[in-house]
Formats: C-alpha cells, structure tokens, sequence
C-alpha cells in the first residue's frame, strides 16, 4: 500500500515536465532593469501589469475600500465573520455587472448564478467536479494553457482530449477537428460530457469568430453534452473584432430558453482583466440551478476572502472608474501588443494576428533545424540561454505544430520590452550567420545525444505563474540532450 | 447530465445540522428588532475579541491601506505564489509556536497555506488517500467532515466510537474495533484524524490518548492528522499538547522517522484569532512529498495576498499577539463559566471542558426514550419552541442519544442570559 495517495506521488500536476527549466533559469537569473541588466526577461508569464497605476491612485481615493469601512464607520468585524459561500450580494451584484459591461452589455448576467471562486483555477476545477465524473473526457481545441493538464485533470480524474487546431487556418476550430477528436475519446472508452474552449484564446490572443461558437453550440446541443466558455481574458479585447461571448450566440439564436442554455457555462476572474491574480478572484456563471448549486457547494473549498470582497465591490460599483480603466488597459494592450508584433516582424518573425489577450503566439517555424519537436526544444533552451527569455514552448501547449511560442507582453515595461526585442533580432541574425557551422554542430550533437540524463528535480514551478506551465509529451521527443551538454556544445559552436 | 458528485448528497448538507441553520436564518435573534427570534447557539464562531483586533487595525492602518511606511506597496502584495507571502509563513510558524507555549518550532518551508481549513483538510486527504479507502475518526465529530474528508475525495469515514462513560475519550479497544469494522468493510485504512482540541467536546486530548494513537499509528503504518484549529481557545489546565510536542518528546524524529513523516496538522485562523470570512488555513507536515503536493494543489484555494499582507503585519506585533492569546482566553473562559452554570440550573450538566467556543450538553435526562429520534424531537422542540438552535449529536456522530453542543462565543453577555432563561422555563415545564 502506497503511503500517500496516487494523486500525491504522480505527476499529472504537470509540473514534473523540463519545460520549467525556464522558470527556474529564470529565478536564478531575473531580469532588473537596474540591478540586473542582462538577466533573464520574462516573457512566459501572462500576468496584466501595465495599468496598476491605474489602480493605485483609485485605492488613495477610496480609503474606506481598503479600511473596511463603510460610510466611514468599521465594517471589520461583519467581514471577518463572512463565509457564506452564497458570497457577498454587493460584490456579486458588481461582477455580474462588470461581466455584462465587458459583453458590451449585450447579455445581462443574473448574481444568482454566480458562484465565486478562489480564482479561475478553482472555478474551473470545480466545474469539472460537477459536470463529469473519473475517467469521463472533456474535448479541449489545440494549443491550450498548459495548466489545464492540472486543473482539469488532476484531483477529478477526468481526460482531455485535444480538439486539433492548425496554422491552416489561423488555427480555428472546425467540425471535422471536433468530430475527429469525438472519435479519438470514443475509441479510448472514454464518455465525452463536454467542450472547454478559451475564449479570448490563450496562448492565442485571439478571439473566437460567431461561427466557431454557432458550430461549437450546434455540436453540444447534437451530442447533448456540455460547453465550458473559460472568458477570463475577455477584457483584454483591445482591437476588432469585438468580442462575442457564447451567452450572447445563444441569445441571438433564441436558444436561452432551451435545455442547451443550461448546459452553457461560463468561467471568469479578475486575475487578467484587472491584473488582480493575488486576490484570488474566480467565478463559475451557469444557468443550471443544479450546477450553481453543487459548485457553491464545493466553492467551501476555495473561497474569496471577504476582505477582498468588500475591496473589490466597492472598485466594480464604481462605473466610472472601470469604464475608463478598461479603455485605457485596452490602449496599453494594444500599444504593447504593436510594438511586440511590429519588432519581431523586423527580426522576420511573424505573429498570429491577434486582438485579445496578454500575449501573441509567434511563429518560428523557420528558426527551427527541422519540423520536430526537438528542434522546438532546442530553439527553447537556446532562447533562454543565449537570448536570455523566458518563452512558452508551443508543444507545452500541445500544439501539434513545431515551432510556435507564446511570448507575452503585459508584464513589463517599454523598454524591457525594446529590449527583448533587441536580443531576439541579434539572435535571428546571429542563426544567419552560423549557418555554415550547422554541420559542425550536427555531428557534435549526435555524439552529445548518446548521453541522456534528464530529469530535473521538482521544484516549484508555478513560482508566479500558472500560466506557462507544460507538460511536454515524451512521444514528440524521444532524444533529449542533457543541459550540459547542450551549453557545451553551443559554447563549442560559437 | 451532471456528475454524480454534483447530484448526490455527499456534501452532507441536508443534515440536520444545516437544517438549524436555515431555520435561524428565516427568524434570527436580534436584541432589539427581533426578540423573539431564534438564539443562533450552533455557530463556532469567536466573536468575543473583535475589539482587540480592531483596536490594532486603528493604530496600523497602513496594514489595512497595502502601505508600509506610507508608501503604497500594493504591488507587492498582489503576487500569486503558491508558496505564500514569505513574511506571513514565518510569522504564522511562530504564531503556531507560540500558542504551543513554544515547546515546539516550526519550519516556515513545511506550512502550506489554505483557503481556510476547510480547504486544507481536503487537500490533505486527497494528498494521503486515494478513493475507496478509509480515515478514522472519533466520534462525536465536526458534521462537516463528511463534506471536507469524502465528498470530492471519494474516501471513506470510519468511526472511532467514543462513549461517555470515559469521558468520550479515545480508548485502545476503539481504535482497534473501527479499524476491524474498516477490514470488514474491505477499507484499507490510511490514517486517523483527531480534532484536538476537541470540536463538539471542548476538550484537549489526555497523554494516555497521545499515547494510544502513536501506538496505534506505528503498529499499523499510519497517518496521524491533528486538526489543531481550536488549539488558541485553551482557556483552563489542562495545557494544550500538539501532536507535535508528543512526537518530539518520544523522539520520533530519530526513533521512528517513519511516523514523523507520518504526522500531520491542520491550523487556521478562523476560530483562534475570529477571522473565519479572510479564509486563512494550513497544512503543517515534516514530509517534504506531502509538502509538495499539497503546495500544488493550494493553487485551487490560495489565501488572498490583500489578507495574507494584512495578517502578517497584525502577527508580526508580538505585543499585540501575547495580548489578544491572554484577554481572548479569559474571555472564553468567562463565558464559558456562564453558560456552564446557566445550565446547570435549568438542571443541564456539561461535560468539564478546557477549550474551545461550545459545550458538550448532557440532555440524556430529557430525552423520553434513549433513541436517536427522541434526541431529535428534543433538539426540534429546543429550536422552534424555545428558539435555541444547537447541534444535535446524532448529526456529530455521536454514539449515544441525549447529547448536545451548545456554542457561547458568538453571543453577548445579554443574550447568553436570555438563552438560558429560556431554557429554565422550558425545563421547568
């Protein structure tokens, strides 16, 4: 009899994959502006920092938010005794509200169908734990955040199975990928209850197009199963097209009073949109009066502070402010997103067109020696050693094609992010001009291959982030060269 | 449709025990605008040194305003790690030390931290059980177990029948017949959980049960988890002991490395420092595996970085701590008195107790048969009719009828009176 549980001693965490390499090479080596110029630039993390400025200036101007008070008298002592997992009615009340906003207020949001969450990690765990039980699959499009493998797996001993998406067609979903992916859980014995999409998608940065929700909503109303809409990125839409939320599909079809409606759920937190990951802020919205019971329920596991609660009421009543705060953030988005694009476009590294998100999903095909995911790797492991970034592999992603990276752009300034963009232009042509010596350093790599060693040790990996966690399958990579050797070898190349 | 989770009743809370709860929410109590409501006496909560706690957030409102020295450090405290505020673990360890008269220490890097205890007690479960087997634990228990340790788990509760006639204390022979009933019932047993303090008895756990459970927990290759929550309401002799202590003075470190690896606690701040709406909990272990695990899987509950800020000011103010330990646990003690001998006139004994924010009531006498159902028409007729909403034994697992925990730190010394004046009335009748 094992000691521990099965769940404790395996790794669908995820997070035993050599991909957080990066972060650890990060934590070693961090990027300071003052203190550590030619540091590792973080570039995995898909956290909102640009407009805290922002927030810090409406916090002085509302003290009472922060000081527990209302109407200049101490509330303290009502919001340290509240855990009623129902929530705090104003804060509900607010978010639902700041969801319709965000929607364009094009579907209304009921607070009664919130059920909040400590975080989307939490809501999106819980919604797994209602909607199937162990060894049932929900169908995920390829690439997805790789910290899905954990939450969505993990604890509940559901199965993903990959929606594979291509560069075809700006990796879109279509009913053959759905229906193949449908056939692929079938084949494994697996009971399909559901779809989990990303939309705006993340590692994207895209937002999904009316008919890939009309063909997404036909498939479940078909199959009778359920559509998760994880929408925690749905602020960050800062250019056209806008951005639709399934709610809105379902609306416009007239399908909202029908048995299709409740099996619709929607995820959100304020983690993205307000750069708020630390308070914890999650929210499962479902017009099953059945789910919103149960994951309320289960919302004892993972509840939101009443302190950050009543903070954050109290910023949402305040329209003024997150109108103007959504419009700027979306201008610094933009701004940021353009001057990411139009850089890398002159190292001749294209991006997928994006209009959403805290990151763009970049196309490196063409620095890769060969169309595998090895070479992915070793492009990886070149970025962070030598260009010194920290990007997200594609195939942590499970994207099935080599060579994309999700590189993000809203956790640092301008000028970090100038930077990044100096190095990985001087990398680009530095590859140009070691061409010539790349059968050198074939021969040398096939010796250095014949010594495996690896397997990091388990450290913390989601150190800040979950965002860029991977789990990258041994199946695409069979040979992997050991760290040393790889430094060796490169440093020999030079 | 759904899952099986999601539609059955696992989660326990049809039991009688919330049912108290929804009745007192439809006709609650109030001193002035509702006299004749419902006396809510099944709510563990501590609200008897709110005044302490907001004397201090007065003087410390940078705290409160993310501001240290004045200058904002609200980007400090927005960070997400899974390994929490650095600060705040180290003051939490020396907190848990303190409130263990510093007999033992703890190492900040073996505390995970929870959203609440709730959260924690999950997590540990999922970390050292996989579904289909089985935890012992004494009863009469917290009724929310059967949600925390079972629901999304999967795992089995076994009970540790305890009995009055020791003073509900854990024997041997118990411990040995629910681990039987396990084998009989083909659960392979992973551990024991013992809340100690005791959440129904109010008391603290004797040497000789210290004892009974290392024991118990070696010869059968074991976990021993302690849920210490209630370990800052010891309000009388005898002291509180943590597992931790009774482990370090076998020297099980050294002498038996394998239960040290073994052991387990359970902590939070809801019920010592009265705090249960900012969800802050742990999980204490020597096993640097369980460690891990359980950090990772904190990401589906982590504690706001507002609160953890806030908390880590609050704890860092050693005066202010030592203060709030001695005052709340005069103040427990005081009221507890009160309840006690209020009781006792309406001709109710309790069990003696030393910790904790209720008593366990022995009713037995007013029961009219020694069943179940006659504890539950008593415990009916004490809600609707005299307005008291206790917590049956039967929903705390209780082995015998006739018992009842009855809390008194949430209630003000007026309404502590009105409650048993009532109940002297009924007694009578």
């Amino acid at each position: 009899m094992g000691l521990l549980s099965r769940k404790a001693t395996c790794n669908t965490h995820g997070q035993d994959s050599s991909y957080f390499l990066g972060w650890q090479e990060y934590e070693k080596n961090p990027y300071n502006e003052v203190n550590n110029p030619n540091g590792i630039i973080q570039m995995g993390l898909a956290e909102n920092q640009l407009c805290l400025d922002l927030l810090e200036p409406w916090l002085m101007k509302n003290p009472d938010a922060l000081g527990l008070k209302r109407d200049g008298i101490s509330i303290f002592k009502e919001l340290a005794l509240f855990q009623d997992y129902n929530g705090f009615p104003a804060f509900k009340r607010a978010l639902a509200d700041f969801m319709g906003e965000i929607r364009g207020n094009k579907v209304s949001f009921d607070p009664n169908h919130v059920v909040l969450t400590a975080g989307a990690t939490s809501a999106n765990e819980t919604l797994m734990f209602c909607l199937a039980d162990q060894g049932d699959a929900f169908l995920l499009p390829t690439p997805y955040y790789p910290g899905f493998d954990r939450d969505l797996r993990w604890r509940t001993g559901v199965e993903i199975v990959p929606i594979h998406c291509t560069s075809s067609n700006g990796f879109k979903v279509t009913l053959p990928a759905i229906e193949q992916a449908y056939r692929q859980a079938q084949k494994r014995k697996l009971r399909v209850k559901g779809v989990l999409i990303t939309n705006p998608s993340n590692p994207l940065g895209t937002t999904m197009a009316r008919d890939e929700l009309d063909l997404l909503i036909n498939f479940i109303e078909d199959r009778q199963i359920h559509l998760i809409s994880d929408e925690i990125y749905s602020g960050t839409v800062f250019t056209s097209p806008s951005f639709v939320s399934v709610m809105e599909v379902l609306k416009d079809r007239n399908l909202d009073q029908t048995q299709v409606w409740e099996r619709v759920h929607i995820v959100y937190s304020l983690s993205k949109d307000l750069g708020l990951p630390g308070f914890r802020v999650g929210a499962i919205y479902s017009n099953d009066p059945v789910v919103v019971s149960a994951a309320t329920k289960m919302s004892s596991f993972g509840l939101v502070s009443s302190q950050t609660q009543y903070l954050l009421s109290a910023m949402l009543l305040d329209k003024k402010f997150t109108k103007e705060y959504m419009s700027e953030n979306h201008k610094r988005l933009q701004k940021q997103q353009k001057d990411l694009v139009s850089g890398l476009e002159k190292a001749g590294i294209r991006c997928l067109d994006s209009n959403a998100g805290l990151f763009c999903w970049v196309d490196m095909r063409h620095l890769l020696k060969s169309n595998t995911f090895e070479a992915e790797m070793e492009l990886w492991q070149k970025i962070i050693y030598h260009v010194k970034i920290n990007i997200s592999p594609g195939s942590s992603c499970h994207c099935i094609e080599p060579g994309w990276f999700r590189v993000c752009f809203a956790n640092m300034s301008e000028s970090t992010l100038k930077l990044a963009i100096q190095r990985l232009k001087s990398f680009v042509s530095s590859i140009g001009m070691k061409s010539q010596s790349h059968q050198e350093l074939k021969s040398l790599r096939r010796k250095a291959r014949n010594n495996w060693v690896f397997r990091l040790s388990l450290q913390s990996f989601y150190d800040r982030e979950q965002d860029t966690t991977t789990k990258v399958s041994f199946s695409y990579r069979p040979h992997f060269m050991s760290l040393s050797n790889i430094a060796a070898t490169l440093d020999a190349a030079a | 449709m759904l899952s099986s989770k999601a539609s059955c009743n696992s989660h326990g809370e049809d039991s009688s025990y919330f049912l108290g709860w929804q009745l007192y929410d439809n006709n609650p109590f109030h001193g002035v605008v509702n006299p004749t409501g419902i006396i809510q006496m099944g709510l563990a909560e501590n609200q008897l040194s709110f005044d302490l706690v907001e004397s201090w957030l007065r003087k410390n409102l940078d705290a409160m305003g993310l501001k240290k020295d004045g200058e904002s450090v609200f980007r400090e405290a927005l960070f997400q790690d899974y390994h929490g505020l650095p600060a705040f673990k180290k003051e939490l360890v020396e907190y848990m030390a303190k409130i263990r008269g510093n007999k033992v220490t703890f190492d900040p890097n073996n505390l995970v931290l929870a959203a609440g205890a709730t959260s924690a007690n999950e997590t540990l479960i999922f970390c050292l059980v996989d579904p289909g087997q089985a935890i012992l634990l004494p009863t009469p228990y917290y009724p929310g177990f059967n949600r925390d340790l079972k629901w999304r788990t999967g795992v089995e509760i076994v009970p540790v029948h305890c009995w009055s006639s020791n003073g509900f204390r854990i024997t041997m022979s118990a411990l040995e017949d629910a681990y039987q009933s396990a084998q009989t019932l083909n659960l392979k047993v992973k551990g024991v959980l013992i809340t100690n303090p005791s959440n129904r008895l109010g008391t603290t756990m004797t040497r000789e049960e210290r004892s009974h459970l290392i024991t118990f927990a070696i010869a059968k290759n074991i976990h021993i988890i302690s849920d210490e929550v209630f370990a800052g309401t010891v309000f009388d002799s005898p002291g509180f002991i943590s597992i931790m202590e009774a482990a370090m003075d076998r020297s099980l470190e050294n002498e038996n490395p394998g239960l040290w690896n073994r052991i387990h606690i359970v902590y939070s701040l809801s019920k010592d420092l009265g705090l249960p709406g900012f969800r802050v909990g742990m999980i204490y272990s020597n096993n640097e595996t369980v460690v891990s695990a359980a950090t990772r899987m904190s990401s589906f509950g982590l504690v706001s970085s507002q609160t953890q800020y806030l908390l880590s000011n609050m704890l860092a103010n050693k005066k202010f701590t030592s203060k709030y330990m001695k005052e709340n646990q005069k103040r427990l003690k005081r009221k507890k008195e009160m309840l006690v001998s209020g009781l006792r006139t309406s001709g109710m004994e309790c069990l003696k107790s030393n910790a904790g924010l209720f008593c366990w009531v022995d009713m037995r006498h007013l029961l009219s048969s020694n069943t179940f159902e006659a504890e539950t028409k008593l415990w009916k007729t004490i809600l609707c009719e005299v307005g008291l909403n206790m917590t049956a034994g039967e929903s705390c697992h209780c082995s015998e009828p006739g018992w009842l925990r009855v809390c008194f730190a949430n209630k003000s010394q007026a309404t502590v009176q009105i409650a048993m004046r009532r109940l002297r009335d009924f007694a009578e009748r």
